[in-house]
């Protein structure tokens, strides 16, 4: 009576309920206290360390792992937080190997990093476990900012200005704060609600009060609160779905992969979350192998992720690709979505393979069938409801410097903000600089 | 295969192995474990008096120290001689020695400053059959406060006259063991040579405190809220003990006098390196306490690799062999000018050979683009500090400027001839070359 993977269609519970709790959690256990020592041990402390290079948000990493190595990680946590104060969230969902970890001296001489990633959620694990928050506020300055969008830039942003004396509201349209953070990241990268712990341990600064079911539009306009604030930041994300612009994408059980990726998150029970037998996810970023590998985890028996160019312009890093090939997605590459079949619901996607012309991609002709009970869109995301009077720059708001915008008054951050990679991290250090800005600007 | 037997003061074991007196040779059940895994000798954990033993502390004996991964460099103790009846070891020894005549067996022995007493356990520990006897005057902590151990180690005048004492009573070889807590090594192994010494054996243990709680602000180990000092080895002592065997080994007045080297000795490498400087063959404790008897296994196979592979068919081949090469300072060829090499495929780009070189040496590395770096030869002085500190072996190596070559930081031509500080123009005390 129970389900199984085979069950047809679309079903709850295709896995025993200890398997699921298996396979969602943590994808990288934190390290022991002996595992953590020996972990640091291995770091050189390289003079100018490319790592700390290569991190957005420029964390002293030589710094805080030596740290870590002579029995101080509340001190290593510090120096994360100087620098980042989501480094807790950072520690699990940073791309490191693209970023600090790949440019690890030990990856050159043995291609074996140190482990900075984990390091760094021992670090910051070990203070937050503690309930320390190791900032305190300066004198009130009796400014007001409004911070929209309580994600990673918002939150980054809000906690600086905290710092530094000014009250921060900060506003976003989801019940709980967090952002992606939240909403938008496989469970298996954060367990046991670290998000909302995260940002429990972040308000402890004091002087940042959240109001969620507020948004832009909806209850909040920019020239309201530019008339209430002293300055306004928008950490606003890219609410927007790329629609994949296939025949019949319209019919049921075709998704965007981030509306099943927050609902997953927010599942109480996932043994009642329904998944198909076979699932087909369109998009070669991380958001389709976070799609993706949770469909398999869920019990599926095909999950097939359909990318239209060839693996290495996936912007999932190869980390992440190997992941979902070790839970078993199988990922299919020059391949574009032509129509979406099915009377009523989804059966099957008829894709087209392509090839690189010099006038970039061209379909081949050539056809095939994937069979479907679920279909994720995971093509991207763009901004939607930004407000009028802000100057766009590539379908995002353009930003000059640390995050100001064409509006006098008005900085923007995160993945809505032009330039950036649409990394947590980025987004961290990009509301970080907008409130050192802001704060240059109140006091002047 | 080389033949690693040794010849010590008559005394032949299969091997230059030998299990220092220690906790692990403090009874027949270890020793046997020690023979059967391959030890080629052992000195017995060191005899007391007759009479009622002494008593060890019943809280921590050892500190340690550690490197990566806990990996044990140093360790020290405050453990005293042997706390079980002198009847009950020498029967031990008797019965072990009988079914190991292959065997280096040597008794270790400590007893108060006083002819009578040496010359009470004397014949009773020849009737054992050892080989011979080693004079504890090294263990710093505990004994010495009872004026034994290196309480008499450290006066040169009671080692000379206790070697004395054991000469005239015993007529196998007697070892006099020498502590580390001195200034000048050679005092008290010459004293041990005017008494009649066969050999001395070193180092025994140095003073110390490992660490210290900084809750309780006691030093460890500690023992209900106090700590005393111990004896450190273990890897840690290992150059200490090497230059003091060797300051033995090339000084005139002992020269020649047998050395059996201990302190740190864990690898073969290490055990080579004592018997190059002088060292008849080695003593181990600390890295069979740390691994257990079967690390014996590897010194031996790695001796031996190493005796085949440079053409060496007995340990009497390489004794001593690096000895005429340990100088003074002041002898070295100052005309002798190298210049750091950094191979750029080999270099991972850490960056701490400049580091050390731009904060505490002589500025002598340049950092450029694309994390290059590059040695100045008209700042670099050869310090060698950036090998030292590179993480990757022989990415950076010292060469030798030819003679003829132009040293770029003196802008002088490099001489062939050797010269030294003796007769540098610098030098106030300088003699004429001719």
């Amino acid at each position: 009576m129970g389900n199984s993977p085979f069950t047809p269609g679309l079903a709850a519970g295709r896995l025993p309920a200890k398997d699921l709790a298996t396979n969602f959690g943590d994808l990288h256990p934190p390290l022991e206290h002996h595992e953590a020592v020996v972990a640091a041990d291995r770091c050189y402390f390289c003079h100018d360390a490319p790592c700390m290079e290569a991190c957005p948000t420029s964390i002293d990493i030589p710094l805080f792992i030596r740290q870590i190595a002579t029995g101080t990680p509340e001190a290593a946590a510090k120096t994360i937080f100087d620098q980042n104060i989501l480094g807790g969230m950072c520690a699990r969902v940073c791309p490191t190997e693209t970023l600090c970890e790949e440019v690890c001296v030990r990856e050159t001489a043995e291609g074996k990093p140190v482990e900075i990633g984990r390091l760094q959620r021992y670090a910051t694990d070990t203070l937050m476990a503690a309930s320390l928050h190791p900032f305190t506020r300066a004198e009130p300055t009796g400014k007001t900012v409004a911070v929209v969008g309580a994600g990673p830039a918002g939150l980054a942003c809000a906690h600086r200005l905290a710092m530094k004396g000014h009250d921060v509201v900060v506003f976003d349209a989801r019940a709980k704060a967090g952002g992606l953070n939240e909403y938008g990241i496989a469970s298996y990268k954060s367990v046991d609600s670290f998000a909302q712990k995260e940002v429990d341990w972040l308000l402890q600064i004091g002087g940042i009060t959240v109001e969620t079911g507020k948004a832009l539009g909806d209850g909040l306009s920019l020239d309201g609160l530019k008339a209430d604030y002293d300055a306004v930041f928008l950490g606003i994300g890219l609410s927007g779905v790329n629609s994949l612009r296939a025949e019949g994408e319209d019919t049921g059980n075709v998704a965007d992969a981030v509306d099943f990726i927050r609902e997953l998150r927010q599942a109480g029970d996932l043994s009642a979350l329904k998944i198909g037998r076979n699932v087909v996810v369109i998009g070669g970023g991380m958001t389709a192998v976070d799609a993706a590998v949770q469909s398999k985890l869920l019990g599926a028996e095909n999950v097939t992720m359909v990318y239209r160019r060839g693996q290495d312009r996936m912007s999932a890093s190869e980390y992440e690709q190997e992941l979902a090939a070790s839970k078993g997605v199988r990922i299919v590459t020059h391949a574009m979505p032509k129509a979406v079949i099915g009377n009523g619901a989804v059966r099957e996607v008829e894709f087209e393979y392509t090839k690189d012309g010099p006038n970039g991609l061209e379909p081949t002709g050539e056809t095939f069938r994937l069979p479907a009970d679920q279909l994720f869109r995971a093509i991207g995301q763009r901004l939607k409801g930004a407000p009028d009077g802000l100057t766009l720059d590539g379908g995002k708001i353009a930003v000059t410097g640390a995050g100001r915008t064409s509006l006098d008054g008005v900085w923007a951050g995160g993945d809505c903000a032009s330039g950036g990679d649409d990394l947590t991290v980025t987004a961290v250090a990009e509301g970080r600089d907008a409130a050192e800005d802001i704060h240059a600007a109140l006091s002047a | 295969m080389a033949d690693l037997s040794t010849d010590f003061l008559g005394i032949k074991s299969p091997n230059p192995f030998w299990l220092a007196s220690a906790p692990p040779t403090d009874k027949e059940y270890n020793v046997r474990r020690a023979f059967e895994a391959g030890w080629g000798g052992v000195v017995w954990k060191t005899l007391g008096e007759e009479g009622p033993p002494v008593v060890n502390v019943n809280g921590p004996r050892y500190g340690a120290i550690w490197g990566a991964d806990r990996r044990l460099l140093g360790l020290n103790n405050i453990e005293l001689i042997t706390d079980r009846p002198l009847e009950t070891n020498l029967e031990e020894m008797a019965r072990v020695k009988a079914d190991y005549p292959d065997r280096a067996l040597i008794a270790s022995i400590m007893v108060p400053c006083e002819e009578a007493s040496w010359k009470a356990i004397l014949p009773r520990v020849a009737e054992t059959g050892a080989d011979g006897i080693e004079l504890n005057f090294g263990c710093p902590h505990g004994m010495s406060e009872r004026g034994m151990g290196s309480a008499v180690g450290q006066v040169p005048e009671y080692i000379e006259m206790v070697t004395r004492w054991c000469k005239q009573y015993y007529d196998k070889p007697v070892i006099v063991k020498l502590t580390p807590n001195i200034t000048d090594i050679r005092k008290p192994a010459r004293a041990a040579k005017n008494g009649g010494a066969d050999a001395v054996s070193l180092i025994n243990t140095i003073n110390s405190i490992t660490a210290v709680d900084l809750d309780d602000m006691c030093p460890e180990p500690t023992i209900d809220g106090k700590g005393s000092h111990g004896g450190y080895c273990g890897p840690a002592v290992k150059p200490i003990a090497l230059s003091m065997v060797s300051e033995i080994a090339r000084d005139p007045e002992t020269y020649g006098l047998p050395i059996s080297g201990i302190g740190g000795v864990t690898t073969w490498r290490d055990a080579a390196e004592f018997m190059v400087l002088g060292a008849g063959n080695v003593q181990v404790c600390t890295a069979a306490m740390t691994y257990g008897f079967k690390v014996v296994q590897e010194m031996i196979s790695g001796l031996s690799q190493w005796m085949d592979e440079k053409g060496y068919s007995s340990t009497s081949d390489f004794i001593g062999k690096a000895v005429p090469n340990v100088t003074d300072w002041q002898h070295l060829n100052l005309n002798y000018i190298t210049k750091a090499r950094i191979d750029q495929e080999a270099c991972i780009k850490c960056g701490r050979c400049y580091a050390a070189c731009e904060d505490t040496s002589h500025q002598a590395i340049a950092m450029k683009p694309g994390r290059v770096f590059e040695v100045k030869d008209d700042e670099c002085v050869a310090c060698n500090l950036c090998v030292n500190v590179c993480p990757v072996e022989d990415c950076i190596t010292m060469e030798q400027l030819a003679p003829g070559a132009v040293d770029e930081r003196t802008g002088k031509t490099v001489e062939a001839d050797y010269a030294n500080w003796t007769t540098h123009p610098n030098n106030p005390a300088a003699t004429a070359a001719e």
